[in-house]
């Protein structure tokens, strides 16, 4: 795994020294002051670079890493999630139950495997037992919104988000002990994805897909972005139990998850009269504008490679 | 005061006060939107909604070191002065001023309180609503803040618009939910020549009003 791991660390790191000098590049010569898309171009990149310095260091730690890296992204995106829907007084202890004990009981099933509990855990129980304890508090104004919009923010933030270290415990033989590819290959394959849709919308971006949920989606951005996507996939299925071909085919099903996600994310952010969920990440926006395309891709990649690659 | 006593004193205020603006931070993400008011260490008095015991921290955690050292909340004496453990987390971990609600000898007169505090160059917060407020509306303004100003019109008046904390820890609850956290400081407001207490004191309250980022959505 070693040898994997090497290059793919040469390689984000030449794509960002190149992303960064092309930058550099571009603002020279461009007329001061800078344009608002150059200057969070280069916001963009500065904070990639803390991204891929921040999943290295995780990555070296393993299963540990992973486990808690995913569940700080948990917390930081339910934080978000939660902020922007109506909540009462009375949604207190709910609030806190889901912070408090969902997520680490959702990475605790994670950490010791415990499938048959991880995939029902958030969806039967949580699902069940949270209106009931809003129910019992009593107070029922706006009670379908408050538990719909509790039931969404637990989905998206906790339990999708917890696929991506769940890939830890699947049982592919042959790949024993390399799981940890494919961790990087879904994020490296789905974050490129919404790098490459950015650059060909930027470039060659002229017919919007949506234009009453998200403006800057392009039909051009789409095809160009989940094409070099699916490419990528391929180049990169040395590092994966599967085939070039079946590489690029498991690449366009998670970015094309990957971009309904980012289009619902921004039905929701258009609907609540926000612009970005947050404010972490520098000219990303929060956690959940740089996770959303993961956020519909993990579970779906999870399950093909479960179905099709363990026993 | 002993020289090593005074000193222990400042050490735990400003242990206190450095682990509360890192606590506030890695609960609320706080960060200040100054919008008509700028970052200065001249003497200020800050004017805030009130909703929950974590407003002032909140609210300090958004200034710099230098400025909280000199700032005071002013807090009401009937409940943080009610025991000593609570007296000593009033007055000596957060530096706050004590003042009585209902007062009677002239030495609890709440405005020479808080004016003498301002005597010393130092900087206020206060709550002019006068308690936590359970309700979704701002509440009418006490007098203090006309009274204030008036007797010191070269302090700066800044309202503070302090988002969510009413979700995050509302009155009666012990332990926060970790949202996100706003605080908004807004345009000085001062008294106009020949203004009277009632008009200033409602042009504040809608000056404060003004900064909600996310006014309750008509449905």
């Amino acid at each position: 795994m070693r040898h994997e791991i090497s290059v793919l660390i040469i390689g984000l790191f030449v794509v960002l020294t190149t992303a960064s000098a092309t930058a550099a590049v571009l603002s020279a010569r461009a007329p001061k002051p800078l344009s608002p898309t150059l200057v969070n171009l280069t916001q963009r990149i500065n904070a990639w670079w803390v991204m891929v310095a921040l999943m290295t260091v995780a990555f070296f730690f393993g299963r540990y890493g992973m486990t808690i890296l995913f569940a700080l992204i948990s917390f930081a995106a339910l934080r978000e999630f939660v902020t922007l829907t109506h909540s009462r007084r009375s949604d207190h202890w709910v609030l806190l139950g889901m912070f408090g004990i969902v997520i680490p009981f959702q990475y605790w099933l994670v950490w010791t495997a415990w499938y048959g509990l991880f995939v029902i855990f958030i969806p039967v129980y949580c699902f069940l037992l949270m209106p009931a304890i809003t129910a019992l508090h009593g107070d029922t104004e706006r009670f379908l919104e408050r538990v719909s919009a509790q039931q969404w923010a637990i989905m998206i933030s906790v339990y999708c988000v917890s696929h991506v270290p769940a890939l830890l415990t699947l049982n592919v033989p042959g790949f024993e002990g390399r799981n940890l590819l494919l961790i990087a290959f879904l994020i490296i394959v789905v974050q490129g994805s919404d790098v490459l849709q950015y650059i060909f919308g930027k470039l060659f971006g002229k017919h919007r897909f949506s234009p009453n949920v998200s403006p800057s989606k392009t039909w051009e951005g789409l095809i160009g972005g989940l094409v070099a996507a699916s490419l990528l996939g391929a180049l990169l299925s040395f590092i994966t139990p599967f085939s070039p071909l079946q590489a690029s085919a498991v690449a366009f099903v998670a970015c094309t998850m990957g971009f309904l996600g980012g289009l619902v994310a921004s039905a929701i952010k258009r609907d609540q009269g926000v612009k970005d969920w947050g404010h972490l990440i520098e000219g990303h926006g929060g956690m959940l504008d740089r996770t959303d395309s993961l956020v519909f891709a993990a579970p779906i990649f999870f399950h093909i490679v479960r179905y099709f690659w363990t026993v | 005061m002993s020289k090593l006593a005074l000193r222990t004193f400042t050490l735990l205020q400003t242990v206190t006060s450095v682990g509360l603006s890192a606590l506030a931070w890695a609960v609320t993400g706080v960060r200040p939107i100054w919008s008509g008011s700028q970052p200065s260490d001249r003497q200020r008095i800050y004017f805030a909604n009130h909703t929950s015991h974590g407003d002032f921290i909140l609210l300090s955690a958004c200034l710099s070191e230098k400025e909280r050292a000199i700032t005071h909340a002013v807090a009401a004496a009937e409940y943080w002065g009610k025991s000593r453990l609570r007296r000593f987390i009033a007055e000596d971990m957060l530096s706050s001023v004590l003042i009585k609600r209902q007062w009677t000898s002239p030495e609890e007169n709440p405005i020479s309180i808080m004016l003498s505090v301002l005597d010393q160059g130092h900087s206020l917060i206060i709550f002019p609503e006068g308690t936590r407020n359970m309700s979704d509306e701002l509440l009418p303004f006490r007098s203090g803040l006309y009274n204030l100003s008036m007797a010191r019109p070269d302090v700066e008046l800044i309202p503070c618009w302090i988002e969510n904390m009413s979700r995050v820890l509302p009155k009666g609850q012990f332990l926060p939910v970790p949202l996100l956290c706003r605080v908004v400081f807004g345009p000085p407001v001062s008294v106009a020549p020949g203004e009277e207490r009632r008009a200033f004191l409602e042009r504040a309250r809608a000056a404060l009003l003004m900064l909600n980022p996310r006014p309750a959505r008509e449905d």
